[in-house]
């Protein structure tokens, strides 16, 4: 991944989580920047809109997609999967 | 106080487009979920509905009148006119100045908004239909009742979401109860079953995929409805007078607010709307025999609802009968307490309690008697109807046999 690539992801998350991108770092979970099931749809959403892919997540089983949102690197990683994957864009 | 009661009883869901059918599906377990038919549905993630489908308004409503109409609006008023009709009624008994229409609903006219923003975004038109503000607005179903059955007393809509139809009842019942109004038709109306309206939704990410779970392990998310149930409520006294066929008594309305989240339902929040209702009613726990749950099949809210039934039912919660009838007709947002209201008279009236489809896989986080998949006999002398919106908004309902 292109670091400026990786920059804009944690920039996302640092904006939901309202933290300064310097505090954000890969072994973070979402529960640690103080993310509530909002916040998180709001940061997928702003994912999906920065890199034109679908991210397959439902709030419902936040486990069960392929989208790891176990921490802020496995975010990061499972980003990058996407974009290097072309998928039609659905939603 | 006075006593209120449901005389007749009217709906349009994607069960059946009246009473008979719909209680005949939900005894049968029968499920209205399928998939969506209309423009654009391609572009959606989300392709499965409760859709009422084959509805033909062209002959159901006088052309003149019906361009006056949205969707959600035939819908409440064709309810309405099979609730006068089961009610004996061809106008309202007494004076009408103190009859009216409390119809609740989220999305009013939405499947107008989304045609008038198609033509002037999409197709680059610039002019919409003349009557695109009446239609779209959201008391106009209950005024278009009003104005059907002649109604000239209080009249409005109620906005609280998923809980729209159980406020609107609720509403009507204290304004009977108090002689504040004589008679209601009240109930829910909605049909936000269109390209813009789910696509909303989708965005929030609740939305299943592939079926409506309640309560169930493998549960996904919840599967939108649309539809309408409008009902005759009058005093006992009057429905007696007339010799009507009372088909229930509303006993019991408890409302109240989680004050937290716009989205997360809160377990003391329902808590405390049961047991308003049920203080409202004056009678303990243990005497409700049945159940009908919000069950959206949300993670959220059936764990949720599920530990505040414990709470309030603390052992008979193990066992008192409770179900989600939203696995058969969706969830009807606005209108869904008023289909549902449906579950509840027929529990009370043919002892038959309706079931919770798709579980197959039980959730050791709701320890309830769901009734898994088929109908159940049971005498069923009380039931509650729960309701929780998105807002925090809660509204019970308790109902008993007269």
């Amino acid at each position: 991944m292109r670091p400026d690539m990786q920059d804009q992801i944690l920039s996302i998350i640092a904006r939901e989580a309202a933290m300064e991108p310097a505090e954000v770092h890969p072994d973070m979970t979402l529960e640690e920047l103080g993310l509530d099931s909002l916040g998180l749809v709001e940061m997928i959403f702003s994912i999906e809109e920065t890199f034109g892919v679908s991210v397959p997540f439902n709030a419902n089983e936040p486990t069960q997609s392929d989208f790891d949102i176990s921490s802020v690197g496995a975010i990061v990683r499972a980003v990058e999967r996407l974009i290097a994957s072309p998928q039609p864009e659905m939603a | 106080m006075r006593r209120v009661v449901v005389t007749g009883a009217g709906t349009v869901n994607a069960l059946a487009p009246d009473a008979v059918g719909t209680l005949a599906a939900m005894k049968a377990g029968r499920c209205g979920i399928g998939a969506l038919e209309f423009a654009d549905v391609e572009r959606l993630t989300i392709r499965i509905g409760a859709q009422v489908k084959g509805f033909a308004p062209e002959t159901l409503f006088e052309k003149n009148k019906l361009s006056l109409y949205d969707r959600f609006t035939q819908f409440g008023l064709l309810a309405a006119r099979e609730a006068m009709g089961q009610a004996g009624l061809t106008e309202v008994p007494g004076d009408r100045t103190r009859w009216g229409a409390i119809i609740g609903t989220a999305g009013g006219g939405n499947a107008t908004v989304n045609e008038a923003y198609r033509a002037v975004y999409a197709e680059g038109k610039n002019r919409v239909h003349p009557f695109t503000v009446p239609r779209l607005m959201g008391n106009a179903a209950a005024s278009h009742i009003s104005m059907a059955w002649g109604l000239m007393g209080p009249s409005f809509a109620v906005a609280t979401a998923c809980a729209s139809s159980n406020h609107a009842i609720g509403l009507a019942y204290q304004m009977i109860r108090s002689g504040m109004a004589d008679g209601m038709l009240a109930g829910g109306a909605e049909s936000m079953l269109n390209f813009g309206g789910l696509k909303a939704w989708e965005g929030l990410r609740v939305m299943s995929p592939d079926g409506c779970r309640p309560f169930a392990a493998n549960r996904n998310g919840m599967v939108q409805g649309e539809g309408a149930g409008v009902f005759v409520l009058e005093t006992l006294d009057s429905a007696q007078a007339r010799g009507a066929n009372i088909l229930a008594e509303i006993t019991g309305f408890a409302m109240c607010s989680d004050a937290g989240d716009i989205v997360m339902p809160s377990r003391d929040g329902a808590a405390r709307a049961m047991r308003g209702a049920l203080a409202d009613a004056g009678i303990a726990a243990d005497q409700v025999d049945y159940i009908n749950a919000h069950g959206t099949g949300t993670n959220a809210n059936d764990r949720t609802e599920a530990a505040a039934i414990l709470d309030v039912f603390a052992d008979r919660g193990k066992v008192v009968p409770v179900s989600s009838t939203k696995a058969m007709h969706g969830h009807c947002i606005g209108a869904t307490g008023a289909v549902e209201m449906f579950a509840c008279l027929m529990a009370l009236n043919e002892g038959v309690i309706a079931p919770t489809v798709n579980h197959d896989a039980p959730d050791p986080d709701c320890p309830l008697d769901v009734v898994p998949n088929s109908a159940r006999e049971a005498q069923v002398k009380t039931v509650m109807s729960n309701a929780f919106a998105f807002g925090g908004l809660n509204a019970v309902l308790v109902l008993s046999k007269i």
